[in-house]
């Protein structure tokens, strides 16, 4: 897979390591939410077959953190984005 | 259909005219006391053993495609019980107990060959590991030996054991493990519980469960709608999607795994081996391919095919280990979704909703376990209580923290 960084152009998906879906960007306020919350948000996933929004972070490049956009069934990705745009669109400080 | 010395003599003589399919192609009844969703190993077993063990009857397995299609027919075929920890051990100890006896019991050749399973180590601290878990091993009523390098040696002279980086200083060999012809037990528990009345549905796909008052009603499938008191979900790589009709997210996200056959070569892997340092496991087939594997590719696929830098790590472990297949050719790959927990560790367990079970969350680890997870499953399905193998496997460990990670990595699926 040929990931196309926005700032590094075109990179081998083998120089960045996998974390997962990228709701995990909204992690719940650690000093109010419940346990309960926290085991969702922690452990439960979409796990969908077809588009999946996931973060990909590139250790052996810039060491950027990436949402892809990539289809589950055929690998295809259609978008990438830097997961610092993503987070401040959603209205994250950083 | 039953097989024998004379019927082979009797088919070869008249044209081989007189073979019967090995089991029926029923039509869906309305209504079934158990509906299996999945006929892969762990489903076929299930169904083979609520009929054969627990007494039940109105059994049907649902199968979106064809039995055996899925993870059974796509596996590295090893069989073993070689875990540390106490969620695990015991249940994958009764898993291989169940292999030793299974082709008496299904009366069908299965080609259980148990030639041994070694884990090699590399340091003085992976030594202490295998030794702690060997103990383990032993405590639980497995079989565990630790080999010296010389003992290693002796079984496997042409390995590489002065690698600079990772040199071989023993092994953790069990005996009792090796390799299953795995087609084989897919149908020999087709066969089995076909026999026993269980109703084997192929090319029907569950596209709903119906859900009524907290309760299980049935499954809405591509060839209908099936009425079920109780439905019991053993999908693997699909579990999220199947499990989504009830509305719940599963700890478990889908990712691929590779595997590989070389050319077919001359007998001279006669066991299973691990290569400990890298991730690297290999056996030779009765056919003479070595068949091996090692890590998954490490994002979420349900594509069953996966990416070249994974091929080639595999088999740089191969070449670390053993420099002599370094001509051999690579035959076939092929890629399998692995229904990645975690933890790393199984669940079989009931649901929120009332008649709803889950087996699922098998890892790259499902087919050793076929045996073990049918009868639990089972047993789970006829009495609604967990076996005592299998009661830790539960969906509300996350919560509880009591995460059964038997590599020590963290709750993270592409890790384990």
């Amino acid at each position: 897979m040929i990931i196309n960084h926005p700032i590094l152009g075109p990179r081998d998906a083998a120089e960045f390591v996998y974390l997962g879906d990228a709701a995990l960007i909204n992690r719940p306020d650690g000093m109010t939410a419940s346990v309960e919350t926290f085991h969702d948000y922690l452990y439960l996933r979409d796990n969908p077959a077809g588009e999946h929004r996931e973060l990909w972070y590139h250790e052996q490049g810039d060491r950027s953190w990436l949402v892809v956009t990539r289809n589950t069934v055929t690998h295809e990705i259609t978008k990438v984005e830097l997961a610092r745009d993503v987070a401040r669109a959603q209205g994250r400080s950083k | 259909m039953r097989f024998s010395a004379l019927k082979i003599l009797k088919e070869a003589l008249t044209g081989h005219k007189g073979w019967q399919p090995m089991w029926r192609d029923p039509v869906p009844q309305a209504e079934y006391d158990y509906v299996i969703v999945g006929g892969g190993g762990h489903g076929l077993a299930t169904a083979y053993y609520l009929a054969k063990e627990f007494g039940q009857a109105r059994i049907a397995v649902l199968e979106k495609g064809y039995l055996g299609g899925g993870n059974v027919g796509r596996n590295t075929t090893i069989i073993r019980s070689n875990y540390l920890l106490d969620g695990n051990e015991p249940f994958y100890e009764f898993s291989l107990k169940l292999w030793e006896g299974l082709e008496q019991d299904f009366n069908f050749n299965a080609m259980v060959s148990q030639r041994g399973i070694l884990n090699l180590i590399h340091t003085d601290a992976a030594r202490d590991a295998a030794t702690r878990r060997g103990n383990a091993m032993l405590l639980n009523g497995a079989d565990a030996e630790l080999l010296t390098r010389d003992q290693v040696r002796a079984m496997y002279p042409w390995l590489n054991f002065d690698n600079a980086r990772f040199p071989i200083k023993g092994g953790l060999l069990q005996r009792r493990g090796g390799t299953v012809r795995h087609d084989a037990v897919a149908w020999g528990y087709a066969r089995g519980a076909d026999m026993r009345g269980v109703d084997l549905i192929q090319n029907c796909e569950v596209t709903g469960l119906r859900i009524e008052g907290g309760r299980i009603r049935g499954v809405d499938t591509t060839r209908g709608h099936i009425g079920a008191r109780k439905v019991g979900v053993a999908v693997a790589g699909s579990s999220g999607k199947v499990m989504s009709y009830a509305g719940m997210r599963l700890p478990i996200e889908s990712h691929v795994l590779q595997a590989f056959v070389s050319e077919g070569l001359k007998p001279f892997i006669d066991g299973v081996m691990t290569f400990g340092a890298g991730h690297f496991y290999v056996s030779q087939s009765d056919k003479g391919g070595l068949v091996f594997g090692g890590d998954i590719d490490g994002y979420n696929s349900y594509a069953q095919r996966g990416n070249l830098p994974v091929i080639e790590d595999v088999i740089e472990g191969g070449m670390a280990l053993m420099p002599a297949i370094g001509r051999a050719r690579l035959l076939r790959t092929w890629g399998g979704i692995m229904d990645m927990s975690m933890d790393g560790s199984p669940i079989i367990d009931k649901t929120h909703v009332d008649g709803l079970y889950f087996n699922g969350g098998w890892c790259y680890g499902g087919f050793k376990a076929t045996p073990a997870s049918g009868w639990c499953f089972a047993h789970l399905l006829a009495r609604d209580e967990p076996h005592k193998t299998a009661a830790a496997y539960r969906f509300d460990r996350f919560l509880r923290g009591a995460m059964i990670d038997e590599k020590g990595q963290g709750a993270q699926p592409n890790l384990h």
